[in-house]
């Protein structure tokens, strides 16, 4: 194409809006023929009786960080939100919203970390909108992808389903995203490079089910918020008291000194290529394991167990000793973080 | 999660948990220890500390965070500038949020005034330099750990010949609200945890005088999780015994004469004055003023404000709360009606502020 930026034209719905999506976003992101295009997606491979349907925007400011960028964390994040609820993602939808003076090679990067994420998802990307909005109207791109996913059997892990003595594991280090994306956004040097965790759980997720079935008692996706704000709505669902041990809590060393020097706690930091899983003690142990053998669960580990009291409380056991109470946050500890 | 420092070794921090037990044992009374430095009141929170203590010992917060105890005199002039025409005004990131009597900076903000979060006053110092048409306003708050930085950018503004550059100055200094507090006959401290950055530009022994006269313990100590327990120990030994003297825990860091530049600074450019402290009241030679050679720096003095009588919000306890009289949970605000989003007072605005520490850590 001529021009390297988004005009308001690309946009219109005339000559330039046809050739950004024939020379740009469908070659990159789908093989869908010219004579296929039509305004709704026929999707075939539905013969459960139950589809999982979730949809989320994103509005990350850097739009390229460490590790990623804004295009290939809309996928995962829609895949994994589906593999939270047990389901196989299947296919997704693509919105996207340009400020007028995206430069088009950015645009062709995000198009390309979404399709090589897609594809290693497995989920197809079936059905797309373009808007643009006027310089200043938006910041360079939104995304909202939303999608569909089938499930295979009827097991249905849900946010209320923990039970005291049940072992909290994660698959790996918490408040990577979160850091990744602050750092980059404010310039801060963190010596080592802090990477963002994005990536598509939903291979793990198949595993754990198949493998464990009905031990595995609640999945999530600690995203805002964090593992606390994550393990405090499971607690308020579930009833129970959930206990951590401070010493357990795997954090990469950048990302606990930044947000010391920052004053935040990674506990509360955005992950987007985590999953909380709360399941049956007598088969945490196995569980582990096959966690680790999976792709991004190699250093999965136990962080905490759910006691007996029910008043819907998290604790932390602290390194020294010490106990303490950890709430939710008001407000947003970080804007735009994904 | 990984240590890397002795200061924050689980095993060693244990032994002091253990240490601290043993010392007290047959002690019949109470201690109350207080710490007046809002990295220690987030410290004692984010390990808790205070669940680690035997019964014998009282932990509570005092006057220790900057931006609770600035009185809201001084936040309401703060908004009279935002509301200036051809103003800028500088500050720290915690000043925006903190509630005025009828507004905020950051609601001026949102109602178009230029309210610029600086890390550094020598990038206001730049802003002045920028926008040579504009009036800039820095928030000089803070302790003798702040206000060299602001004294240094007085003497760069002076250097660059800016004519354009302004401190609205309310410097606070310890110990004096120590001294103030020990006198108070409603709160009775057995012991100072004396702050860890503040004694490193004062020295430790700046807190002989509250052992010599006030016979009250002092210890200063760091905020890694096994500083705090030592210098906790090191108070209980000398309550116990009956001591009253200054302890250094962190020699590392504070010497006891302490970091003479900065004082250098800090003497070439202010001087001892009076102050308000929130809460707390109007306490003698608590503060720091411009010099007379550099009041044509000060703000007030420069381009003088008028400002309403100040309104407390009803209803919030910050003021007994810095005091250590009361802790947050028997602020019936709390956690309902004041939160970090929507603060009433500014102990829950500051990340350092009580109110805050307690919304974000809770306690068991
Ligand atoms: S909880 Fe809010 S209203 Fe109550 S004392 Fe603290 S800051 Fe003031």
């Amino acid at each position: 194409m001529q021009n390297d930026i988004i005009l308001l034209g690309h946009g219109s719905g005339g000559k330039l809006s046809h050739q950004l999506l024939d020379e740009l976003i469908i070659p990159t992101l789908s093989q869908v023929a010219q004579a296929e295009q039509n305004d709704a997606a026929v999707v075939s491979g539905i013969e459960s009786n139950q589809i999982a349907f979730t949809t989320d925007s994103y509005v990350v400011d850097p739009i390229i960080f460490p590790g990623g960028n804004i295009g290939d964390l809309a996928i995962n994040g829609t895949v994994n939100d589906l593999a939270m609820s047990g389901a196989r993602p299947l296919v997704i939808s693509v919105g996207l919203i340009l400020e007028e003076g995206l430069r088009l090679n950015e645009l062709g990067e995000i198009l390309r970390a979404m399709k090589l994420a897609a594809d290693k998802a497995q989920v197809r990307i079936v059905t797309g909108d373009t808007k643009v909005v006027p310089r200043g109207k938006g910041d360079k791109i939104f995304i909202n992808t939303s999608g569909i996913g089938v499930f295979d059997h009827g097991l249905r892990p849900a946010g209320s389903a923990a039970r005291p003595g049940d072992k909290v594991l994660i698959n790996g280090s918490i408040g990577d995203h979160g850091m990744a994306v602050l750092a980059s956004r404010e310039g801060l040097d963190l010596q080592t490079d802090v990477a963002t965790d994005s990536a598509p759980l939903n291979g793990m997720v198949a595993k754990l089910l198949e493998v464990h079935g009905s031990a595995i008692h609640v999945l999530r996706d600690p995203t805002r918020g964090g593992v606390a704000t994550t393990l405090k709505e499971i607690a308020l669902q579930s009833e129970v008291d959930i206990c951590l041990a401070e010493e357990n809590l795997p954090v990469a060393d950048a990302v606990a000194g930044a947000c010391a020097i920052l004053g935040l706690d990674p506990l509360f930091v955005a992950n987007e290529g985590k999953l909380l899983t709360i399941v049956d003690g007598q088969e945490a142990d196995q569980i582990l394991a096959t966690m680790r053998s999976c792709e991004f669960g190699a250093d999965a580990t136990l962080i905490g167990e759910v006691t007996e009291s029910s008043s819907g409380r998290v604790m932390m056991r602290t390194a020294i000793g010490g106990l303490r109470s950890i709430e939710m946050l008001a407000g947003e500890q970080l804007p735009r973080i994904c | 999660m990984k240590y890397s420092s002795e200061y924050r070794d689980p095993e060693l921090a244990k032994a002091l948990v253990a240490a601290i037990h043993q010392d007290v044992r047959g002690y019949e009374g109470r201690m109350t220890l207080m710490e007046v430095c809002g990295t220690h009141t987030m410290s004692i929170y984010q390990h808790g500390i205070r669940s680690l203590l035997p019964q014998q010992v009282r932990l509570i917060s005092g006057p220790g965070c900057p931006v609770c105890v600035t009185p809201l005199t001084y936040v309401d002039q703060a908004v009279a500038y935002a509301r200036r025409s051809r103003t800028i005004v500088a500050t720290f990131g915690d000043m925006i949020r903190v509630p005025g009597s009828t507004s905020s900076l950051q609601l001026e903000k949102a109602r178009g005034a230029d309210v610029r979060i600086v890390y550094s006053p020598l990038d206001a110092v730049g802003l002045a330099e920028k926008h040579p048409e504009k009036t800039v306003v820095f928030l000089g708050v803070g302790f003798e750990t702040t206000a060299p930085t602001i004294g240094g950018s007085i003497l760069e503004a002076q250097k660059r010949g800016l004519k354009n550059y302004f401190v609205l100055c309310a410097h606070k200094t310890m110990p004096a609200p120590m001294a103030a507090l020990t006198s108070d006959p409603e709160l009775k401290v057995d012991g100072y945890i004396c702050p860890a950055h503040v004694s490193a530009v004062i020295g430790s022994d700046a807190y002989r005088v509250l052992a010599e006269k006030y016979a009250v313990p002092c210890v200063v100590t760091g905020f890694e999780p096994v500083d705090m327990l030592r210098g906790i120990q090191l108070l209980v030994r000398q309550v116990v015994a009956g001591e009253a003297r200054v302890e250094c825990e962190y020699s590392r860091i504070v010497k006891p004469e302490g970091n003479r530049a900065a004082q250098a600074i800090l003497a070439q450019v202010f001087e001892p004055c009076d102050a308000l402290w929130r809460g707390v009241g109007l306490i003698p030679e608590s503060g720091l003023q411009l010099r007379s050679e550099y009041l044509k720096f000060d703000a007030l003095q420069a381009v003088p404000v008028d400002v309403e009588e100040p309104r407390e919000h009803k209803g919030c306890l910050c003021g007994e709360i810095l005091k250590g009289k009361m802790t947050p949970r028997s602020c019936p605000l709390f956690r309902k009606t004041c939160t970090p989003e929507h603060p009433i007072g500014a102990c829950m605005v500051s990340s350092e502020g009580t109110c805050a520490a307690e919304y974000k850590y809770g306690d068991c």
